[in-house]
């Protein structure tokens, strides 16, 4: 039986595997760069079917964590090495695994210096990002958490654009920041407690003093990560500089980061101060969604658009998740499994454009259906995925966000609500302008469709669109109960403090 | 059966639209005609079966959306008020079809023209069968999608992608009340579902939600959010702005989804919400004058308006406004009859105008047409009977239901009933003038178009009039035939439960007992308003150009729609744009980067500068320092 395995360590480790073979391989440049591409291929698409595995496994009725390994690791210390998964993280670490493959198909061409290192970079980074999602040790998360940045830091710093130092150093320096605050933080609860262990610290029951200053540590690091408004400058500088496929993760997995952080710490770790600080969490989202939705209207290169278009997405994320309530959650985990697909095809396809003339700028392009009809349709229905059609997966999570947020006030889901509107304006302004009009600029004369290559990155994606767009039950039924657990046990915990405060 | 009713369509869509390049033009025309005449078979089965049979049912497909409480399923609801929709949708769709192949011909997008009429047609049926909130909103925005790509099908024309990208955007203004209307909803009653909430909406009357700062009762207050969606998706009165610009389409599509079926899908709301909105005499009241309010205005800038398609699109929104303020005085059963017969004669016209179209080499501008009559005479007959119809001319299917309409709202004896009286009775009087306004001048007197064009002018094929005329006998017919179920004694069996209207708000009945003057008005105010612009146009040509100069302001006011769109550019279009670069500009580059990591990293370096500047080398410098340093010490030991 597969529940012996140690599945969880597989999927994490496998592409470092990977990542170790290509390391070996010696020759001739153009066949190690021919050796690279494949191993770096293999061994993603392998680790994905793995992790199809765990879906496989889970047990949707148990808000426990699943598939746990636990090892002593400094046992003087209390710290383990300590994995699992709940109904909360499992689509993320498939959703790292389904993204893997795909950036390095995406990257089959438009990469060809230092390849060997590029799908080194990329496994390595898979090994992070789904090591943090299944971690349930707070310092083997941490450790997770911040190596993430370095092979992304790596990627943008060395195969980025031409202000990819700039965009580097603003990316690192942002999320540097916050991370320090973080470790004080851990190293505190640490200290407190005595444990690291995630799933202990959750019954810990930090006093409410506290759980203020230690909420406030980690929503530094986690506001980075989303990002939040006002911290959020470094995400179109890194977009922009960023490869294609260093975009699709960025946007894919990294910002998931922050949304995740705050589904497995903030809320049940710090109750008392969530409940404080959620008014906080709403205002910075709606300025988000408003202020990044209008920037978007005026911008002139398309990473950018999309990239400030993500802020607006990440904004109903962060609603969702403080709402506390059933549609409010889950609408906030499912937008961010819908945003990981969606704002990744959408840096895939501007890629697609920039891999032919090597331009961002919306207006070298307009008239492109004449000449790439397939590309125009998939372009068109990711366009409608984020605005958030009915059908596709945009729309499931953007709707039970908004009904979570009714729930705990009318003005926040009005005001955010008004994103939804402004997203249909600037995407389709986008859409209008480069793909409808007449074709004639010289340098588009010759432009060609899809090729059955990048035809084969864009079909799981369209897929997948509109799986969850029309059937999210898939989805949505695995986290119900983890979803459950975390609100049922916000509420006692409040409950708990109300009568420890009314006592005294 | 019924399942292949929306599916059909859907089929064909996609069939059409995957293989176009291997089905070639005529077989994605075969293809999806093919699977709308099923469908529109099937349709009218079914409207057999469930609205005079009685037999409605409810289709589970399979779950959507489950998220605690909150459950949406795929359902296909066939009640009495669907069945009529599906068989008014299925008639005009497969017409529309048939007469595209025809319009059509000399466009080089043919299987995807197809594809999206499809298309459209299965996102209307979704919405017209949808059992709960959440998939009519689905259906809401798919038959909007539709819109959006063929308001936009010539895409190399730019007004076209502007006028595609307005009517999505207005559009998802009014989806964005609806939004709040269905969430409001499913926290007062904890269900989307229909039945659900019909059952519950009693007990429910005097709960009250605060809405932002205001204060109400709650079912008042979700009924003016839903209805806002249907302002939109309707084009009533301040979301009317995208209609008629929507005409950039290719005219076919300005038949079915901008005169029949998806603008009207704000009328089937309200109505499939009356045992909800019912309970609310406010939010009826409200719907009641932005209707009565629409069918005034939309028929005034009608007056002025020289583009054929124009014209016709401001009586489509005025007449809407009438199937909105019988929703208001609670005769949900005759505005459901003006739009079946207002789908008929009003895609009559479209399609008429079409013809025309097609006949004078794509020239829309009515004064450049005239003296055509005798070249095409099946379509100028059939133009005459849509005008008839329109102008509510007895016995054509106007005739019975705008009557039926404003005898209601004379019946309802409220103040705002009264208001919907009299801007329809003026309405009507405008209808007619412009309807006549616009045969005359496209067929009679001598043609202004050029000698080229005018020559050209050859009646349609049949592959386009024979549609016109299926069309024409609904124009005529259904009037008389749907009088008795819509309108008559047979009405209560007709409708079972589709429809609440409780007690004393029976206005259809108070219809038939209005004094003999209000019966006669609106066949007066036809026949004025037919004999004016006879008189106008016909007899005295020069009287309209003396009244635009000496009414300038006000026809200029006409000419260019009351300036809604001015106002809205004005106030929101460029606003938007100004603001998303000043905070683009200012914002993020200057305060939050300026602050930030900008701002740090220059601190940074003129510290640095600054630092690098005390190391300068020389002796002295250093000494001096030290000297000041030892100063310093010593005055602190001695102080201290």
């Amino acid at each position: 039986m597969a529940n012996d395995w140690p599945l969880l360590s597989l999927v994490t480790f496998l592409p470092l595997v990977g990542a170790v073979f290509i390391m070996l391989t010696r020759g001739e440049d153009a066949v190690v760069a021919r050796n690279a591409r494949y191993v770096a291929l293999w061994t993603s698409l392998i680790t994905f079917v793995v992790s199809l595995l765990i879906w496989v496994n889970f047990d949707p009725t148990t808000a426990d964590f699943q598939m746990v390994e636990k090892h002593a690791w400094i046992p003087e210390s209390n710290i383990s090495y300590h994995m699992g998964v709940d109904g909360i993280s499992v689509f993320f670490v498939l959703l790292s695994t389904f993204l893997t493959p795909i950036c390095i198909l995406a990257s089959w061409e438009s990469v060809q210096t230092r390849v060997r290192e590029y799908m080194i970079a990329f496994l390595v980074l898979e090994t992070l990002m789904v090591g943090m999602f299944c971690a349930l040790d707070i310092l083997v998360f941490y450790f997770f958490f911040e190596g993430v940045l370095i092979p992304m830091f790596l990627i943008i710093g060395i195969w980025g654009g031409p202000r990819r130092v700039y965009a580097a150093f603003k990316f690192f320096l942002y999320t540097l920041a916050g991370s320090v605050l973080m470790l004080i933080a851990v190293l505190t609860m640490y200290f407190q407690t005595g444990t690291t262990d995630i799933p202990e610290l959750m019954q810990a029951g930090f006093p409410a003093q506290l759980q203020t200053w230690l909420w406030l540590a980690f929503f530094a690091s986690f506001a980075v990560k989303v990002p939040m408004w006002p911290v959020h400058t470094w995400l179109p500088d890194a977009h922009v500089e960023a490869p294609t496929a260093g975009s699709v993760i960025l946007a894919g997995v990294l910002l998931k980061m922050g949304g995740y952080g705050f589904l497995r710490f903030s809320i049940p770790m710090f109750p008392d101060a969530s409940e404080y600080f959620a008014p906080l969490v709403y205002t910075l989202s709606i300025v988000a969604i408003i202020y990044t939705s209008l920037v978007a209207l005026a911008q002139e290169d398309m990473k950018k658009l999309i990239a400030y278009s993500s802020m607006a997405h990440m904004g109903f994320v962060t609603i969702g998740a403080f709402t506390l309530t059933t549609q409010g959650v889950e609408g906030s985990i499912f937008q961010m499994l819908s945003h990981g697909i969606v704002s990744a095809a959408l840096f895939l396809i501007v890629g697609v454009v920039y891999d032919r003339i090597h331009s961002r700028e919306i207006t070298a392009y307009g008239g492109l259906v004449t000449r790439m009809p397939r590309y125009a349709l998939v372009f068109m229905i990711f366009m409608l995925a984020s605005v958030g059609l009915p059908g596709t997966s945009g729309f499931v999570g953007e709707f039970l966000v908004l009904m979570g947020a009714f729930k705990v006030s009318t003005w926040l889901a009005t005001l955010a609500a008004t994103g939804v509107i402004l997203g249909a304006v600037y995407m389709l302004y986008l859409y209008r302008r480069v793909i409808f009009g007449t074709l004639d600029k010289e340098s588009l004369k010759a432009i060609l469709d899809l090729s059955p290559r990048e035809i084969a990155v864009f079909a799981p994606l369209v897929i997948l669109v509109f799986w969850m767009g029309i059937y999210p039950a898939s989805f949505l039924d695995l986290m119900s109960a983890s979803v459950d657990n975390l609100i049922s046990n916000y509420k006692v915990a409040l409950n708990a403090s109300a009568v420890d405060v009314a006592t005294r | 059966m019924y399942v292949a009713i929306v599916f059909l369509p859907a089929l064909g869509a996609l069939i059409a639209g995957t293989f176009r390049a291997q089905l070639g033009d005529r077989g994605s025309q075969l293809v999806t005609c093919g699977a709308m005449g099923l469908s529109m078979i099937l349709g009218i089965v079914a409207f057999i079966d469930v609205a005079l049979g009685g037999n409605t049912r409810t289709i589970e497909l399979f779950d959507w959306i489950s998220s605690g409480s909150m459950q949406a399923s795929w359902a296909l609801k066939f009640d009495t008020l669907t069945a009529v929709m599906v068989m008014v949708v299925t008639v005009v769709s497969t017409m529309v079809h048939v007469y595209s192949i025809g319009y059509m011909s000399h466009d080089p997008h043919k299987p995807r023209f197809m594809a999206y009429l499809s298309m459209f047609t299965f996102a209307m049926l979704m919405l017209v069968t949808a059992d709960n909130l959440v998939q009519l909103f689905f259906g809401w925005e798919g038959v909007g999608l539709a819109s959006y790509l063929l308001i936009g099908f010539w895409y190399h024309k730019p007004t076209a992608n502007a006028a595609a990208i307005k009517a999505f955007v207005v559009n998802r203004v009014g989806d964005f009340g609806f939004a709040l209307g269905i969430f409001g909803v499913y926290i007062l009653f904890d269900t989307v579902s229909f039945d659900a909430i019909f059952a519950a909406a009693a007990s429910k009357q005097e709960a009250s939600i605060t809405f932002l700062w205001w204060e109400a009762n709650a079912i008042t207050v979700l009924s003016i959010l839903l209805f806002i969606g249907a302002m939109g998706k309707s084009a009533q009165l301040g979301l009317h702005t995208w209609l008629p610009d929507a005409m950039e389409g290719p005219t076919p599509v300005s038949a079915l989804i901008h005169a029949a079926t998806m603008v009207t899908a704000g009328v089937f709301m309200v109505a499939r919400l009356s045992p909800l909105i019912e309970y609310s005499a406010d939010a009826l009241t409200v719907i009641t004058f932005v209707g009565a309010a629409t069918a005034f205005f939309a028929a005034t800038v009608g007056l002025c308006q020289n583009d054929i398609k124009r014209v016709i699109a401001y009586s489509t929104c005025s007449q809407l406004g009438y199937m909105f303020f019988a929703l208001g005085v609670s005769a949900y059963s005759a505005a459901i009859f003006h739009l079946m017969t207002h789908a008929f004669f009003k895609a009559l016209l479209f399609l008429g105008a079409g013809s025309v179209i097609h006949a004078m080499s794509d020239e829309q501008d009515m004064r450049k047409m005239g003296g055509i009559w005798r070249k095409i005479p099946l379509t100028y007959s059939l133009m005459w009977i849509g005008s008839l119809a329109l102008a509510g001319v007895p016995f054509f299917a106007g005739y019975y239901s705008k009557d039926l309409i404003i005898e209601a709202a004379f019946a309802s004896g409220s103040a705002v009933g009264e208001f919907a009286f009299w801007m329809g009775i003026t309405a009507a009087v405008l209808t007619a003038f412009y309807s006549w306004r616009l045969i005359i001048m496209t067929f009679h007197g001598k043609t202004r178009a050029s000698d080229e064009v005018f020559s050209h002018v050859h009646e349609s094929p049949k592959v386009m009039t024979i549609p016109l005329i299926v069309l024409a006998i609904g124009a005529i017919f259904s009037g008389w035939l749907g009088y008795d179920l819509f309108a008559g004694d047979a009405r209560a069996d007709f409708w079972g439960p589709a429809l609440l209207v409780l007690e004393g708000h029976d206005t259809i009945e108070g219809a038939h007992h209005v004094p003999l003057w209000v019966k006669l008005c609106p066949i007066i105010a036809g026949v004025l308003g037919i004999g004016t612009a006879y008189w106008f146009y016909m007899l005295n040509p020069s009287i309209p150009g003396k009244l635009a100069t000496t009414f300038r302001p006000i026809y200029l006011f006409l000419l260019n729609k009351w300036y809604f769109d001015e106002l809205y550019d004005a106030v929101f279009v460029r606003p938007a744009m100004r603001i998303g670069r000043a905070l683009w500009k200012g914002g993020d580059g200057a305060i939050i980067d300026g602050f930030g990591p900008d701002g740090i990293s220059a601190v940074a370096r003129v510290l640095a500068g600054r630092a690098g500047r005390l190391q300068t080398g020389y002796v002295y410098h250093y000494a001096f320092a030290m000297l000041i340093g030892v100063i310093g010490f010593v005055s602190w030991f001695v102080l201290v």
